[in-house]
């Protein structure tokens, strides 16, 4: 399980790499959602994988799952959530104001 | 156990709350920053002389004890950072009521302000990796915030290349926080201190730590790493602007120190090297660009870079008077590039312009704002008696009797180039003669000097009251060359 865990966490990174690396705004916007769930995935899988066992430790429990890393990855994603929102609402209003989505065109420029 | 560790973080982020209701109302929004603002330095101040007598202070949130529950620690090296964060941000602000204007006060400027000061005292005081990581999402927000308010032109293009970057340095530090807990188990910074101390340091573990020197050096502005930084720090208002590079810059810096120094500290022939070499072309890279650019805004951004190389190479000196070198550079460059950007700010209300070939003969009707600049370029420089000279000098100490002699000649010809670049704002701006007339002038600096003349107090103050400020220094250092006593004071062993 951790072995498709890790691959998974692999094949996310890498396309979002892909992603990032193309010219359309939107397409990096999506690319930096898949690298934070490719990031996640990978937090989870490297606290150590238990299948059949609640992440508590009861008084009584045999086996229990390792709770920080669900921890971890809950406030993670909100975070990128919150960040991949304003990243969106960010292109949308730079596309309207700028009249581009091509990074190309969104070079630095000493005369403005 | 002491409350006050937290309160740096909780007045703001209780005054940025409460600003959020009230975007309107432009005099209270003031009034509770001010507020705000000066609470929250009085608990720093407090903070500050209770580490000093009473050593390491922890607030463990919650009741859980460490390893397992999230601690605050403010050991003197945090507790310094914080009290001048704190205070340059006073004057940010202070000098953000008269410049910042109506449109950008109404679209919750101060609140954005409160929270990104919430994060860097938070990432200053966390003694928990993934809290560290929390806290410096929560200063990045803000400052995405901070830097597209006003939604110009190059300010939303710049932005998006910020927000990218940083999201990406984001999404590697939880993949380090991943191997790391992967390998040790733990991320309490103590905590890992301890483990890597006793188990030692393998090759993994040099491995993310070299992660870790990327995802920190992206935030600090080191030399492969820097390129977003004059892009990113031009877009802004200059209020904006001293914040970010006064605060956020340091952030990073300050995470490489704790890392270093803490938890991996036992292959210096590799980790340590690495800095030093990035150290090094960071300063130079740093000072060229300081003389290339003709444009002063560019000039002082730039400026932060080669500031960054010259603290960073106090972790590869790692002795005690390195250490002390280092911070005392760190809380002085953090006073002065506030100061200087301000300055640029008054400058930049009265011509309109950044270009220097634009402005002139400023001198003649501004005196105040112009001898402030020179006292303020003067120190960035180094020369003594004011504050830049005691870190140069302890570092210069240190580095050759640790026997890094080319740091120390590429850090004092550096400070040549640093002295040149800003002479050349201060001869062409404030003498040559006059370009524009006492009517052509784009806006008045009433009140805008004076937020830079507290800064360019506390530089002399460091640098005349040095017997005052070194044994503050000197203990924050003791506990970097030492971390024991840190990692005991978190752990209660």
């Amino acid at each position: 399980m951790e072995i498709l865990m890790t691959i998974i966490a692999g094949i996310l990174v890498a396309s979002a790499t892909y992603l990032i690396l193309s010219k359309s705004i939107l397409r990096i916007v999506l690319g930096t959602a898949l690298l934070s769930h490719g990031a996640h995935l990978l937090l989870l899988t490297m606290g150590g994988l238990k299948t059949g066992a609640a992440p508590l430790l009861g008084q009584n429990a045999d086996s229990y799952t390792d709770p920080l890393p669900q921890a971890l990855i809950l406030t993670a994603i909100v975070i990128s959530f919150g960040v991949t929102a304003f990243f969106l609402v960010l292109a949308y209003r730079a596309y309207q104001e700028l009249k581009t989505d091509d990074m190309d065109k969104l070079r630095g420029n000493e005369n403005e | 156990m002491s409350n006050l560790v937290i309160l740096p973080i909780l007045i703001p982020l209780l005054a940025g709350t409460i600003l959020l209701f009230f975007p309107r109302q432009l005099h209270f929004q003031k009034w509770i920053s001010v507020i705000a603002l000066s609470l929250t330095t009085i608990s720093s101040i407090v903070l500050v002389q209770t580490v000093f007598n009473n050593g390491i202070q922890t607030l463990e949130l919650g009741g859980w004890k460490p390893p397992f529950g999230i601690v605050l620690v403010a050991d003197m090296f945090s507790a310094l950072l914080v009290l001048t964060g704190i205070v340059v941000s006073f004057t940010c602000i202070l000098f953000a009521f008269k410049s910042i204007g109506e449109d950008r006060e109404k679209h919750y400027f101060y609140a954005f302000a409160q929270f990104l000061i919430t994060g860097v005292m938070g990432a200053f005081l966390t003694g928990d990796l993934f809290n560290l990581f929390v806290f410096f999402e929560v200063f990045l927000m803000a400052s995405y915030a901070l830097i597209v308010i006003g939604g110009t032109k190059i300010q939303l293009r710049e932005t998006l290349k910020y927000v990218l970057i940083n999201v990406i340095s984001s999404a590697l530090f939880v993949i380090s926080v991943a191997y790391i807990y992967a390998v040790l188990g733990t991320l309490n910074m103590a905590d890992l201190g301890a483990r890597v101390a006793e188990y030692g340091q393998t090759p993994l573990l040099t491995v993310i730590a070299i992660l870790f020197l990327v995802v920190f050096g992206l935030k600090g502005g080191i030399f492969p790493l820097y390129f977003w930084l004059p892009g990113a720090y031009k877009a802004p208002p200059y209020a904006v602007t001293a914040l970010f590079g006064a605060l956020l810059t340091k952030v990073g810096v300050y995470a490489i120190f704790r890392m270093f120094s803490v938890i991996f500290t036992h292959e210096p022939q590799i980790t340590h090297q690495i800095i030093a070499v990035l150290a090094g072309i960071t300063i130079l890279i740093g000072a060229i660009g300081a003389v290339a650019y003709s444009d002063v805004k560019q000039i002082i951004i730039y400026n932060i870079v080669t500031a960054i190389g010259v603290i960073v190479f106090g972790v590869v000196i790692a002795t005690e008077i390195g250490y002390a070198g280092a911070i005392y550079y760190l809380v002085h460059d953090m006073v002065i590039k506030g100061a200087l950007f301000l300055l640029a700010g008054a400058m930049f209300t009265i011509t309109g312009t950044n270009k220097i070939k634009e402005m002139g003969g400023l001198i003649k009707r501004h005196p105040l704002l112009g001898w402030m600049f020179f006292l303020a370029a003067l120190a960035l420089a180094g020369i003594p008696p004011l504050s830049g000279f005691v870190g140069k000098v302890l570092l210069t100490q240190a580095g050759l009797s640790e026997g890094h002699y080319w740091f120390v000649a590429v850090m004092l010809l550096s400070s040549l180039l640093v002295l040149y670049s800003v002479m050349k704002i201060f001869l062409n701006c404030f003498f040559r003669e006059e370009v524009l007339t006492e009517k052509e002038e784009k806006g008045s600096i009433k009140g805008l000097v004076y937020p830079s003349v507290i800064l360019i107090a506390i530089s002399v103050f460091l640098g005349v009251g040095a017997e005052v400020v070194t044994p503050y220094i000197m203990q924050a250092a003791e506990t970097l060359a030492d971390p024991t006593a840190y990692i005991q004071a978190v752990l209660k062993e």
